[in-house]
């Protein structure tokens, strides 16, 4: 990939200048869908940024006993690595992209999970603490699932290059291995039914309980980049190609939307499982599912 | 935050986050951690036991912070006056901004003290974003 465009895809499409206001939007949406579907009104539009720009404008507490540098370095990584993995995002039809950057996709997809269980160690407080474990244990068993469907469809396409994973034509191995993504983002985003890491009114909030202030508000992008991120994934992987980059833009948006209204109906239509629950529903039932994946897979390769 | 509270103002906080009043429209949410939080609600008269739960979370809120305090207990101890148990009223242990009085008040009245506290939020942002200027300002003039 040469340096113009991977820029170019960095910055603006669909990277920062893109990801940042659809993050506050995908927010919002979940958050004013979730208001409707309780026949509430939900909060304003502008709200997550409103939030955004108050968080930046407060103070960060004194902490004794906490590494400060490393509280500060968390949310910024995470932050990176989001719009990393959004940048390789094939969302037009030959937009580069090189041999074997799904494996960095996945890398950089599983690192912010990693630095919010760092940083609720990092920051020593007791709900942190035990909502990394949860985060831990939980991201260990949702990934057995997402990678295995996201491979079982590279594996298809003899290629670890996105823009090929996003051309897999229609199949039964396609539909199976959304599915098994779908399954797992509820999940990676921390919403019901495994809101378990950020559980309130249970653990206060989690890894991000000692965080205020502007690294807060840092972690609440970084939240809304993962939405963008996979739901942009998602819609990647189903998304008709029409060759027009506006066109594409626009049914990129839209399906990303759409997912983001089905998880926050499944989020409203669901309680919080249990950390032993979870990890059995991933453990169990959705291991079924990417093992599905993967016997379509190998019937698709022996042409039966 | 309860400071020895009835509850009774406890269950009419909790009636503003209802689909009747939805104190969400407003973009008001109610967090768990006091590091997450700009306004800090107290019920009840402050016991011996809560004076100093409270003044660790009122310094656990980050600047620029706005207490509010709920029903009538709070602001003059009400029907626990007197009582060897109680150390109240509030103000007398942390700076309080807003007072609902009532008891309990009504989900209705909160939210109006929470939207006027969100005013004092603001308005102290402004204050001390003016300080910071002519403090910058002051030094460049050094």
């Amino acid at each position: 990939m040469n340096v113009t465009p991977a820029l170019i895809r960095l910055l603006f499409f669909p990277g920062l200048l893109f990801a940042v206001p659809a993050a506050w939007l995908f927010l919002w949406v979940e958050r004013k869908s979730v208001a409707l579907m309780q026949q509430r009104i939900g909060p304003p539009f502008m709200q997550p940024c409103f939030d955004f720009v108050k968080l930046m404008g407060k103070s960060t507490p004194p902490r004794q006993g906490v590494n400060g540098l490393l509280m500060r370095s968390w949310p910024i990584l995470a932050v990176a690595s989001s719009i990393g993995a959004l940048a390789l995002l094939p969302v037009f039809v030959h937009s580069g992209g090189f041999a074997g950057d799904l494996i960095l996709f996945l890398g950089l997809l599983e690192m912010p999970a990693f630095f919010v269980i760092a940083a609720g160690y990092t920051s020593r407080s007791l709900f942190a603490e035990v909502g990394s474990v949860r985060e831990a244990i939980l991201s260990v068993s949702y990934s057995v699932v997402f990678i295995t469907a996201v491979l079982a469809i590279a594996l298809s396409q003899h290629s670890f290059r996105l823009q090929d994973l996003a051309e897999v034509p229609l199949s039964v191995l396609r539909v199976l291995g959304v599915v098994a993504i779908l399954i797992c983002i509820p999940a990676k985003l921390h919403i019901n039914p495994f809101s378990l890491p950020n559980a309130e009114q249970e653990i206060y909030a989690g890894p991000m309980t000692e965080y205020a202030g502007p690294e807060l508000a840092i972690w609440e992008i970084s939240h809304g980049l993962e939405w963008v991120t996979m739901t942009g994934l998602v819609a990647c992987l189903v998304l008709p190609r029409t060759g027009f980059w506006f066109v594409d833009a626009l049914l990129f948006v839209t399906i990303a939307l759409g997912i983001v209204l089905l998880l926050s109906g499944v989020a409203a239509a669901t309680a919080r499982l249990t950390i032993d629950a979870a990890t059995r529903f991933y453990g169990r039932c959705a291991l079924v599912l990417a093992v599905l994946v993967v016997s379509s897979f190998v019937f698709m390769r022996s042409g039966l | 935050m309860n400071a020895g509270s009835c509850n009774g103002c406890d269950i009419e906080l909790v009636a503003s986050l209802t689909p009747r009043y939805d104190v969400e429209q407003l973009g008001i949410l109610v967090q768990g951690s006091p590091r997450h939080a700009d306004i800090l609600c107290i019920t009840g008269p402050v016991t011996h036991n809560t004076q100093k739960p409270i003044q660790t979370v009122y310094r656990q809120v980050c600047d620029p912070k706005v207490v509010v305090a709920i029903g009538s207990c709070p602001a003059s101890t009400n029907a626990f006056v007197g009582s060897p148990m109680v150390d109240g009223p509030l103000n007398r242990h942390i700076p309080v901004d807003v007072f609902v009085p009532g008891c309990p008040p009504r989900p209705d009245a909160i939210i109006e003290g929470i939207a006027k506290a969100a005013q004092i939020v603001a308005e102290k942002r402004r204050e001390a974003a003016s300080a910071e200027g002519t403090l910058a300002s002051q030094e460049q003039a050094q």
